[in-house]
């Protein structure tokens, strides 16, 4: 199912296309700049992408589609980011992962109801040597438990 | 003025830098004191972070952890000269954890306010770079080739013969291009090097461009790292502002340009072609080789692609030279390793060490045994595509060729510790399940063979004890024998070691009676 853009997105990803499409190797440039402002790319932006950038539909949806990075589906406010990956295995994220999972009550690329946090799953944060690591948004905070997470939870909320 | 530093690299970022720099902040205003803040890198003690340094006339003096709530307490001691307290360290560059390493790459890192170039200037910054402008390409590549320097990357590829090739190719535009994915768990290296030292990258890529004759690079940065990509970008603008990118380097009438590009959480784009395929805009698909990327790299051109801490070691390989970086190591692996403690361990960070060190002893000399305080049972090393080392290959020196010869990797450094409370056909699974979730999908022993591996290790659990057991076992060897040799690259090639290596050394996890 298509999500039908507002008159202002619509407006936005055509002034990210006109900003990027003359780069080298402009795709995901482009696209990470979509994803930065309106938090998702959106299948209604596909169509105005391939014509500027010379491709097919179905390449750009290729792409977007291969990177983990890429969401086609808004956002909620904001994004946590659980580390899965080996380091923090060995400090016991498992559980961790769990916890958060049960305590927002949604699986990883689901939307919390208040439209608060969105939750993914992270391979490797850069920060293992301080595991278990969460992100939330742009910050990285190490050797997380269950209410260290509560508290930055609470906080994204009042935010 | 007194100068107090605090760390902005984002490890003691996300253990509360940014809070404890505003305690102090505050605090000396409080007292009507001068203080001059800097934020630097990481010493890369990241068991002690956040680390609070003042400039004394004895040197630096080291204060950590340092949480809000110490802060007072510190200005009550006097800590601006280095008074006495519970969290004095004693003199920084005394530390014994910090004066038993070797640091040539990360020479700086920690010391220095990371974008000021300034700063980077004052502690031999661009001395590489100034002595590469008066050679000549073939004799910078020459420099490189004899320092012994291999990709610290993985697959640890003599870096000047890379060099060579592209140097020997015509073509109207050649490329550097850094591998700044650094998706390896474990493994922080490159980032430390991003974020802590920026101006050395560059320096480094830029010397690579003046030997290769080529006038663009781009860094391709994992989007997991955000503040790598504002300390990159802001020290790429000061550099070009004083002439040591654009199109004069430093009046040489030589040019280079460079631009950070970001991934999207791909692991695969860490292997060099499907990371040259993301950087055309594509999926990250691997490409056959040959042709080599050095010869037909992105956009078709001759391209240098090089992992950050290759790129990173080239400017002290020019300004100290070949012999001195090649007195480091042993055997056939030259120089240093900027090795990364991780996992379950007590003293976690970075050690810069010449090869050779064993892993007995950093993980238990540097690392100081687990931080749960049980035994370690398992180690992995070189990311998610290592093997697991049980106790009894502790002994083993760091040096690619002895990692080899107990079928392990090196890898990129990342050495990640597990207690004995690990459950290895877990570690097993999720390597099947990693592989499958990250495959680009090429071929097909890495894209099906990854998902019947998840099942085939469900499988040997769940027959514990039963008849058809061993032969269970026997379908996960065939499996990995299979993506082993019929992968196109280590993603699904490699996958078999940390599974294989689970079931070697640790069978009775996966029910194999002794
Ligand atoms: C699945 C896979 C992931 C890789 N990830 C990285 C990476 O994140 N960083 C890196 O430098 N090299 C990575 N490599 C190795 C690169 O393919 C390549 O060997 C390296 O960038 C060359 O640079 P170097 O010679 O300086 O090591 C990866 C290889 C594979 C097969
Ligand atoms: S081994 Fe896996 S990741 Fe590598 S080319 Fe084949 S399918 Fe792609
Ligand atoms: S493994 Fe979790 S931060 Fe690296």
């Amino acid at each position: 199912m298509t999500i039908a853009l507002t008159p202002q997105e619509h407006a936005k990803i055509e002034a990210h296309i006109q900003a990027h499409k003359n780069k080298a190797g402009a795709l995901l440039p482009l696209l990470h700049a979509i994803q930065d402002d309106i938090s998702y790319v959106p299948e209604a932006a596909y169509l105005p992408i391939s014509k500027a950038l010379a491709l097919s539909v179905a390449e750009v949806h290729g792409v977007v589609t291969f990177y983990h990075h890429f969401r086609t589906h808004p956002a909620g406010k904001h994004i946590l980011q659980v580390c899965r990956a080996e380091s923090c295995q060995a400090m016991g994220s498992e559980k961790l992962e769990a916890h958060i999972k049960a305590t927002l009550g949604i699986d990883y690329h689901q939307t919390t109801a208040d439209g608060a946090i969105t939750l993914e799953p992270v391979y490797c944060l850069g920060n293992c040597a301080c595991s278990p690591a969460v992100m939330m948004d742009d910050e990285v905070y190490g050797r997380m438990n269950a209410e260290k997470v509560a508290a930055l939870v609470k906080e994204a909320r009042c935010a | 003025m007194v100068k107090v530093y605090v760390p902005c690299d984002s490890t003691a970022l996300s253990l509360g830098a940014n809070k404890t720099a505003d305690a102090i902040i505050a605090e000396a205003k409080k007292r009507g004191l001068e203080i001059e803040l800097i934020r630097n890198g990481s010493r890369g003690l990241f068991w002690l972070e956040p680390m609070v340094e003042v400039t004394t006339s004895q040197g630096r003096v080291a204060y950590a952890p340092v949480l809000p709530k110490d802060v007072p307490s510190l200005f009550d001691a006097d800590f601006l000269t280095g008074g006495a307290h519970p969290l004095n360290l004693g003199l920084t560059e005394e530390l014994a954890w910090l004066k038993k390493q070797q640091r040539l790459t990360f020479a700086r890192v920690g010391i220095t306010d990371p974008i000021s170039l300034e700063d980077y200037l004052a502690h031999d910054g661009y001395q590489g770079l100034q002595n590469a402008l008066k050679l000549s390409g073939a004799e910078i590549v020459k420099t490189v080739t004899d320092s012994g320097l291999r990709g610290r990357g993985g697959a640890a590829f003599p870096t000047g013969i890379k060099w060579n090739t592209v140097l020997g190719c015509e073509a109207t535009q050649k490329y550097i291009v850094c591998n700044a994915d650094e998706g390896d768990s474990g493994t922080y290296s490159d980032r430390m090097i991003m974020e802590d030292d920026p101006y050395v990258l560059i320096e480094g890529m830029t010397i690579a461009g003046i030997a290769v004759g080529a006038t663009q690079g781009y860094i391709y940065l994992r989007s997991e790292y955000p503040h790598a990509l504002k300390a990159l970008n802001t020290a790429i603008a000061r550099a070009e502002q004083a002439g040591y990118l654009g199109d004069n380097i430093c009046g040489s009438g030589k040019a280079f340009h460079l631009e950070v590009r970001r991934a999207a959480g791909a692991y695969v784009c860490g292997e060099e072609t499907s990371l040259l395929e993301s950087l055309e805009g594509k999926r990250g698909l691997v490409r056959f080789k040959p042709p080599l990327p050095a010869i037909e790299g992105l956009f078709g051109k001759p391209t240098v692609v090089n992992n950050v801490i290759s790129l990173a070691s080239v400017p002290i390989i020019l300004d100290k030279g070949a012999q001195y970086y090649a007195d480091y190591g042993m055997g056939r692996s030259r120089g240093t390793l900027p090795i990364q403690l991780a996992g379950n361990l007590k003293q976690t960070g970075l050690v810069e060490l010449a090869f050779g060190a064993t892993l007995r002893t950093l993980l238990y000399d540097f690392g100081g045994g687990s931080a749960t305080g049980r035994p370690i049972r398992a180690v992995q090393v070189g990311g998610p595509l290592g093997a697991f080392l049980p106790e009894s290959q502790f002994d083993t020196p760091l040096d690619y060729e002895e990692f080899t010869k107990i079928w392990a990797v090196l890898g990129h450094g990342g050495i990640v510790a597990f207690d004995d409370t690990v459950d290895m056909a877990k570690m097993a699974r999720y390597a099947f399940e990693f592989c499958a979730i990250e495959s680009c999908g090429k071929c097909t022993p890495c894209r099906i063979g990854s998902t019947r591996g998840v099942e085939v290790i469900d499988k040997i659990v769940a027959n514990k004890g039963s008849p058809e057991h061993s032969k269970t076992i026997q379908l996960a060897r065939d499996l990995s024998d299979t993506m082993l040799n019929g992968s196109l690259c280590a993603l699904g090639g490699m996958t078999p070691y940390p599974v294989l290596s689970a079931l070697n050394h640790f069978g009775e996890d996966f029910g194999i009676m002794k």
